[in-house]
């Protein structure tokens, strides 16, 4: 333990040795996904917190899960089914709209919450070293356990409206589910990281975050049928990459619509690109992010 | 010896005051311009260097390199803003530096984490997994030492409440039974000494003893030269984000307490600080002084220390007092004196005419406890006028190193810490008067026998 060092290292004492070696700027492209992986009990613990604490103390518990998506689907369909009598692609209202709301509610929160990660989570990363990416990943899931939770209500109501005949017809394209929702969550994970990233340094992002999201979903089919829009403005909405998701999926269960391979593809390859984009930005703001806090 | 931790010529460097450009237009045409290889145009023309200042951006760290060898505890010293603390974030990858490398071997955890993640709702069973995944174990490593993590922080009977019913002293302690059972090869502790009860304290020391025995590192960062004189065999000390000195503890504390480095030890008064009430009295400055006349912020108990407070009188003032409040971190006032305490003085300074003066007071060595204290000012006309006061002027510490009893690692109670003449005599032995009176008879019996 010496300032000049005239301690002599052991022979073939080199890089091997060394646990971990602290860089100024890691290469752009070493994202250390190994250890995030190391970290996976963490992020499952993080699944955990975040499901057990949000409704403590609540009254009604986790029955919200439930109660949100009804009164959404409610008040869509007073709003824009009964008053607005926008079209519905010949399904009955609360359905249409229910599906659209449980798509377009998961990859909404996960981009909502993914977005505040650096801010929220200051005091803990100022303490303490672990892949800062888990953080946002245990949100994919622990939005997940919401969403399948209201993606079962949504399956009984559809079974309800089915055995009372209501004209619609389940399909084949149901399969794509798992895949649907993969995608939701990396295009909400991208995008959520790519902003929480750039919060660090322009705080008004987040503000623009949460009212950009709410105009997101009128630019998605959420509440209207991609066919109600003509034919020459339907470039626009099919441009953005969470349409084919809420597509397919109501086709996929409900029958109506014209979801189609090539434009699911579009979205997928949206999705690499943004979270690519995404978790490199990400990396490279967490090595210095404490310092601008 | 094996070095566990490598330090190569590290430099960290801080944007002071706004942080970034602020606009995404000035940040791009910075950009724009270091991709050119021109100068930020946003930099400020002819920028002077402040010692570790250079225009807006501050050196917290320096070209440091040092090494550790495994099985050492080295303690890190020096005043706030030395880099003690930029230096244990680099370590710990809380941030990363702007030059330079550290090379690690082992798992390094801090003391400073205790508690880290913590969730109020969450039960005490559900934050000791949660924690200890935080701190870098697994869910096997946690399951196998949980019993005694549990046995440890002595709430077994409440592991299954949330901890937000717990009382802190059992948060705390269920805190530190985790990270205390984290086992890492390289063990980090940041000034936990100033936090926590005296019993926690001690329990943290004796886990880095305990650390320390069993062949692990221990960095000791601390403003207690006490405890780094005990507890550590090499120090390092920084000042202004440079390695000034890697040494045998004892020679590092001395160097560092007799350099001037320990702190300002100094407050000025700003204008907009003085309310307008306070005329025609003008508080100019005050310092502490150790009696090498160098303004320090630690000062030892074994030395004297000098008080000087500085200020003008814009109009002459009849029966002024200026004096001195001394108050601990605690809030107990230690004491409180006057320039005129003597009524001689008081005589003599009947009217104090307008000029600046300086009322120096001077506290004898051996008299304070150690600790961190809180120096008011006040200036008064007694049931006149009070013209000034100003609580917390300055804080100081004081440093027990060498005061009665410093050879035993315990917290003296008490605001003073005389060194009082203490006998040690036998009860079961007559007292030495006795001794020495058979011999003078004998003496006598001898005389006498001489004389017959």
């Amino acid at each position: 333990m010496t300032a000049n060092g005239n301690v002599i290292e052991p022979a073939g004492a080199d890089a091997e040795r060394w646990s971990l070696v602290i860089r100024p700027q890691r290469n752009l492209f070493d994202l250390r996904l190994g250890e995030l992986w190391k970290y996976r009990d963490l992020t499952g613990l993080f699944v955990r917190r975040d499901f057990v604490s949000v409704y403590k103390q609540t009254i009604l518990g986790p029955l919200w899960y439930l109660i949100q998506p009804i009164l959404t689907t409610i008040t869509f369909t007073v709003i824009f089914g009964r008053i607005a009598r926008l079209p519905t692609d010949g399904l009955p209202q609360f359905l249409f709209y229910m599906s659209g709301t449980v798509v377009w509610t998961y990859f909404a929160e996960c981009l909502n919450k993914t977005s505040n990660t650096f801010i929220t989570n200051s005091q803990l990363f100022g303490k303490v070293y672990f892949p800062r990416l888990s953080v946002p990943i245990s949100i994919l899931f622990s939005n997940l356990v919401a969403f399948v939770i209201q993606f079962l209500l949504f399956l009984c109501f559809m079974l309800y409206f089915w055995v009372s005949g209501a004209g619609i017809h389940p399909n084949l394209w149901v399969l794509l589910t798992p895949l649907l929702i993969l995608m939701m969550a990396g295009l909400g994970l991208g995008f959520g990281i790519i902003v929480s990233s750039l919060t660090t340094r322009y705080r008004d992002l987040r503000f623009l975050v949460t009212f950009g999201v709410q105009l997101w979903m009128y630019a998605t089919p959420v509440i209207y049928p991609v066919s109600s829009i003509p034919e020459r403005y339907r470039i626009l909405i099919q441009a953005n990459p969470i349409t084919p998701l809420v597509e397919t999926f109501r086709y996929a269960f409900l029958g109506a619509g014209a979801p189609n391979l090539l434009n699911l593809l579009y979205s997928g390859g949206f999705m690499v690109v943004v979270l690519t984009i995404g978790i490199l930005l990400f990396n490279r703001i967490e090595a210095t992010f404490m310092d601008t806090v | 010896m094996t070095i566990v931790i490598r330090v190569e010529d590290l430099s960290k460097e801080y944007r002071l005051g706004q942080i970034s450009g602020g606009t995404l237009r000035e940040d791009f045409s910075r950009w724009w311009a270091r991709q050119r290889g021109k100068p930020d145009p946003y930099r400020k023309i002819g920028a002077v260097d402040h010692g570790n200042r250079l225009g807006e951006h501050i050196w917290a760290l320096q070209n440091v390199s040092f090494n550790v060898e495994q099985g050492k505890v080295l303690g890190i010293i020096g005043r706030n803003g030395a880099g003690k603390s930029t230096l244990l974030k680099i370590l710990s990858r809380i941030t990363a530096p702007t030059s330079g490398e550290i090379k690690v071997m082992g798992r390094v955890a801090s003391l400073l984490e205790v508690g880290t993640g913590f969730h109020p709702e969450l039960t005490g069973r559900e934050n000791i997994y949660l924690n200890g995944a935080i701190l870098g174990m697994n869910q096997l490593e946690i399951a196998r030492k949980f019993d005694e993590i549990v046995e440890f922080s002595e709430v077994p009977q409440f592991i299954d409440t949330p901890v937000k019913r717990y009382s802190s002293g059992m948060y705390v302690r269920l805190a530190f039974a985790v990270a205390a059972h984290l086992e890492p090869e390289i063990l980090v502790v940041d000034e936990v000494l100033a936090v926590g009860d005296a019993e926690f304290q001690r329990k943290c020391l004796g886990k880095m003893s305990d650390v320390a025995r069993s062949g692990r590192t221990v960095l000791f960062v601390s403003h207690n030269m006490s405890a780094v004189l005990r507890l550590t065999e090499e120090t390092l000390v920084l000042d202004k984000g440079k390695l000034m000195m890697l040494a045998k503890t004892p020679q590092a504390v001395d160097f560092y307490m007799s350099s001037g480095f320990a702190q300002e030890g100094e407050r000025r008064w700003l204008e907009d600080e003085i309310p307008a009430s306070a005329a025609p009295f003008h508080p100019l400055s005050l310092h502490i002084c150790n009696p090498r006349g160098q303004v320090i912020e630690t000062v030892r108990s074994t030395e004297s220390l000098t008080i000087e407070f500085a200020y003008r009188l814009d109009s002459p003032i009849t029966g002024l007092r200026v004096g001195l409040y001394l108050q601990t971190a605690r809030g107990e006032v230690a004491l409180t004196t006057f320039d005129t305490d003597e009524a001689s003085k008081f005589e003599a300074h009947r009217v104090r005419q307008s000029g600046s003066y300086i009322s120096r007071c001077e506290i004898p060595a051996d008299f304070l406890n150690e600790g961190r204290y809180i120096l008011g000012v006040n200036a008064s006309s007694y049931r006149v006028k009070r013209y000034f006061q100003d609580e917390q002027a300055l804080t100081f510490s004081v440093d027990a190193t060498g005061a009665p009893g410093a050879h035993w690692p315990e917290t003296r109670q008490g605001l003073v810490r005389p060194r009082l003449n203490w006998q040690i005599s036998s009860a079961s032995e007559p007292p030495a008067f006795r001794e020495a009176l058979p011999a003078a008879l004998s003496e006598q019996e001898a005389t006498q026998h001489g004389l017959q």
